[in-house]
């Protein structure tokens, strides 16, 4: 039966791919089953199931749908700058299935109410999964513990202040405790405020040059060592967020091999580029932590790879036109991340030998599922079906108007990457259509 | 065209040739200062635009003398006097700046890069009257002309900025200046002032005064700004002074002919003492006569002023 990206059916197969799930990237065309939203098989060449609608999807790679353990969707509080609707679109056009929402919105997602509230709001996009973390402390305030077991029961993954520190270890501590006995991690942002002041940038040689307050690795490297000596003595479970030092790597590589329940994640922005970039003054290069020196650059692409690093989470911080027209010092820091990332990935790391396309994506499904215990992330017989279909040969130019994000502050504008999505599956349904590089079918 | 840009943005962007042409078109207006009538009438029905987003006394009213003196038409801002607070953005103030089709704007800001933001926005030409601490080129400029008037030519002469700068706009304009004419520049001051890394810029950081000024031709001194640090760069006015004040001991250990900048305004008794601040080895009120002059060879220059219209000066 002829493939028509109508209306898709409930039952069909897509063909001719390289299938790519568990850390290896077939080597043979396989084929994907998919049945009434699950993955009902797949493997090498082409099965004969007469009657069934055919997707073909030849030059293209399936994997599993990517999962980002760390985005910003600014509901409720900052709609101007992202919602749920629009963060799930563009998590969509980028790849993912799967998101953790950071609990920094206004207010901040610190009750189960606010928990269900984005569940609910993600279901009614119905473009990716919504899985929220909620605060550490009400109001973000770094004083007392949010209800943690009534937010777990509504469906939040984890607990974090993201966008602060938690100043206050003796908080943090309980936390990793507290959280600990329900299952579910702690998400540090590690960072010291008395160490950055008012800092905008990372503190070096560019800093100087340019004449901007720095932000000293100091401050990244002693916080990531008081929440994991934090997290061995509680016995909690301490995920680092955008690990950015060459100093907190290897702070979690020693941990993880004296056996710390610790996981750790990186943005793409912090394996590809580093702090010369703000030579120009852009705050498309200002973020937090910030673009730091090429051996840290070097050092977060080698924990990716040897595994120091568990996953790719993108930080997808979206910001208004507006708010990045402030000079670098006064603009607020983050950029967007979630339909560059597959792009950057493969420029970055797979094209310059960093690591296969098979490790990639591992990088950017199941390891991210795994460190969070997210039921997702794989391509198995039974799983539901959230997969994407990709071109890892397409180059492209990053363009502002190219974005289904609602803001644009990307720190790849102008830039050529390689590898595309084609589309995006979540249970069997389409989310995502590139209408360029889509297999052939009617549209 | 002695100026190859639009713009006056940092000394960074400015070759030494430029450098040096701009001195020699500054020369030639000091010597007009002598004369009775100073004024020169090439920016005659030109607006120029002062906008100043940060309060400047002495950098606002030497660039309104150096356009009156070529006859502009002003039009001074200051966030004291308009709505241009951090509520809008710099491209907004762009947007009304080219509305106004102005010929000119000088700009001094608290962010660094504010003003090759405006001159990248903006088709009229955009001088920097300092951009927070990144660079504050006619300073630089004037400086070097100060220094050029006793020393001649700068190669292999021993330039040392003493002070805090890391947040120094004129340091940082005085290194790329320098170090394009071919002077060694020393920088000193604690550790907490003066970043390693600036030694990438071919610059030598000191922190021991006595060595850092043993062999100099000249010393920059720089005003310590004393909001700014409050118990954080250095423990106490008294301690800067005591390991970082220019006093007449430290000056009895100088060259004979060395001479000592400061940008002024300064704070007498932290890091000058006043007996020399008020001593012969100053030459402080040249600069400021060179700033008005370097300021007015810019606007000249930008505006398409004919450097041989001018008539002669001496060299600087
Ligand atoms: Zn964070």
């Amino acid at each position: 039966m002829d493939w028509s990206w109508k209306r898709i059916p409930a039952e069909f197969l897509v063909t001719n791919v390289r299938l790519c799930t568990q850390g290896k990237l077939g080597k043979r065309k396989g084929f994907l089953h998919v049945r009434k939203g699950r993955i009902e098989g797949l493997g090498v060449g082409s099965p004969t199931m007469e009657g069934l609608p055919v997707l073909d999807g030849a030059g293209l790679v399936c994997a599993p749908g990517f999962v980002d353990l760390h985005v910003h969707f600014r509901e409720p509080g900052q709609e101007e700058k992202e919602t749920v609707a629009t963060g799930s679109l563009a998590a969509a056009a980028g790849g993912f299935t799967s998101v953790v929402t950071m609990p920094n919105t206004s207010p901040a997602i610190d009750n189960s109410g606010m928990v269900r509230y984005l569940i609910d709001r993600g279901r009614d996009a119905g473009l990716c999964r919504i899985f929220p973390t909620g605060a550490i402390s009400p109001g973000r305030q770094g004083e007392a513990m949010c209800e943690f077991g009534d937010m777990v029961a509504a469906g939040a993954v984890g607990f974090t202040d993201d966008g602060s520190p938690v100043p206050n270890g003796n908080l943090m501590a309980n936390a990793l405790k507290y959280a600990g006995m329900l299952g579910v991690p702690i998400i540090s942002h590690a960072e010291d405020l008395t160490i950055v002041g008012n800092g905008v940038m990372h503190a070096g040689y560019w800093s100087a040059r340019l004449g901007l307050a720095g932000m000293a690795r100091a401050s990244e490297d002693s916080s990531t060592f008081r929440d994991i000596e934090l997290a061995r003595a509680s016995g909690g479970h301490l995920h680092v967020a955008h690990v950015s030092t060459r100093g907190a790597v290897e702070i979690i590589r020693r941990a993880k091999s004296e056996g710390v329940h610790v996981t750790a994640e990186a943005t793409p922005h912090h394996f590809s580029l580093d702090h010369s970039r703000c030579r120009e003054y852009s705050p498309l290069f200002k973020m937090n932590p910030p673009l730091r020196e090429s051996e840290d650059v070097n050092a977060v692409a080698e924990g990716l790879a040897d595994g120091t690093l568990d996953c790719i989470a993108t930080d997808h911080a979206p910001h208004t036109a507006t708010e990045k027209e402030y000079q670098f010092d006064q603009a607020p820091f983050g950029v967007t991340g979630l339909e560059t990332a597959l792009g950057v990935g493969i420029t970055y790391l797979v094209n310059s030998g960093v690591m296969d396309l098979g490790r990639l994506v591992e990088l950017m499904t199941e390891k991210p599922a795994r460190a969070l215990n997210l039921p997702v992330g794989r391509l198995e017989e039974g799983a539901e079906a959230d997969f994407v279909l990709f071109d890892p040969e397409k180059e492209w130019v990053v363009r502002a108007e190219g974005f289904k994000s609602r803001s644009r502050n990307s720190s790849y504008l102008g830039e050529k990457l390689s590898g595309k999505v084609a589309a995006t599956f979540m249970r069997g349904r389409l989310t995502w259509l590139d209408p360029e590089l889509a297999p052939r079918g009617e549209d | 065209m002695i100026l190859k840009s639009k713009d006056v943005l940092g000394l960074e962007e400015m070759s030494a040739e430029e450098i040096l042409g701009v001195l020699e078109i500054a020369a030639r207006f000091r010597a007009v200062f002598d004369r009775p009538v100073r004024s020169v009438p090439i920016m005659r029905g030109r607006t120029v635009v002062n906008f100043f987003h940060e309060p400047s006394t002495r950098t606002r009213i030497s660039f309104e003398l150096a356009e009156k003196r070529l006859s502009a038409d002003i039009v001074n801002f200051s966030t004291a006097t308009s709505s241009f607070k951090k509520g809008e953005t710099l491209r907004d103030t762009a947007e009304n700046l080219a509305a106004m089709k102005i010929d000119m704007l000088i700009i001094r800001h608290s962010s660094a890069g504010a003003a090759a933001y405006l001159a990248g926005v903006l088709e009229c030409s955009v001088i920097n009257a300092g951009d927070g601490a990144h660079e504050h080129p006619t300073q630089g400029l004037l400086d070097i002309m100060t220094m050029r008037q006793r020393l001649g030519d700068l190669r292999g002469k021993k330039v040392t900025i003493i002070g805090d700068i890391a947040h120094s706009r004129v340091a940082r304009s005085n290194i790329w200046g320098l170090t394009k004419l071919g002077a060694e520049v020393t920088l000193c001051g604690p550790p907490t002032m003066v970043p390693g890394a600036l030694e990438k810029l071919g610059v030598k950081v000191e922190h021991d005064l006595k060595r850092a000024v043993a062999r100099a031709d000249v010393l920059n001194v720089l005003r310590i700004q004393l909001e700014r640090h409050a118990s954080k760069s250095f423990p106490s006015n008294r301690e800067y002074h005591r390991m970082y004040g220019i006093t007449e001991e430290i000056v009895r250990g100088l060259k004979p002919e060395a001479f000592i900048l400061h940008p002024g305004p300064m704070n007498r008794d932290v890091e000058i003492a006043s007996e020399v601040a008020d001593g012969p080895r100053q030459v402080i009120l040249d600069q400021v006569a060179n700033g008005v002059a370097v300021r007015m060879a810019l606007i000249y220059l930008l505006s398409g002023g004919d450097p041989g219209a001018l008539g002669g000066g001496q060299a600087a």
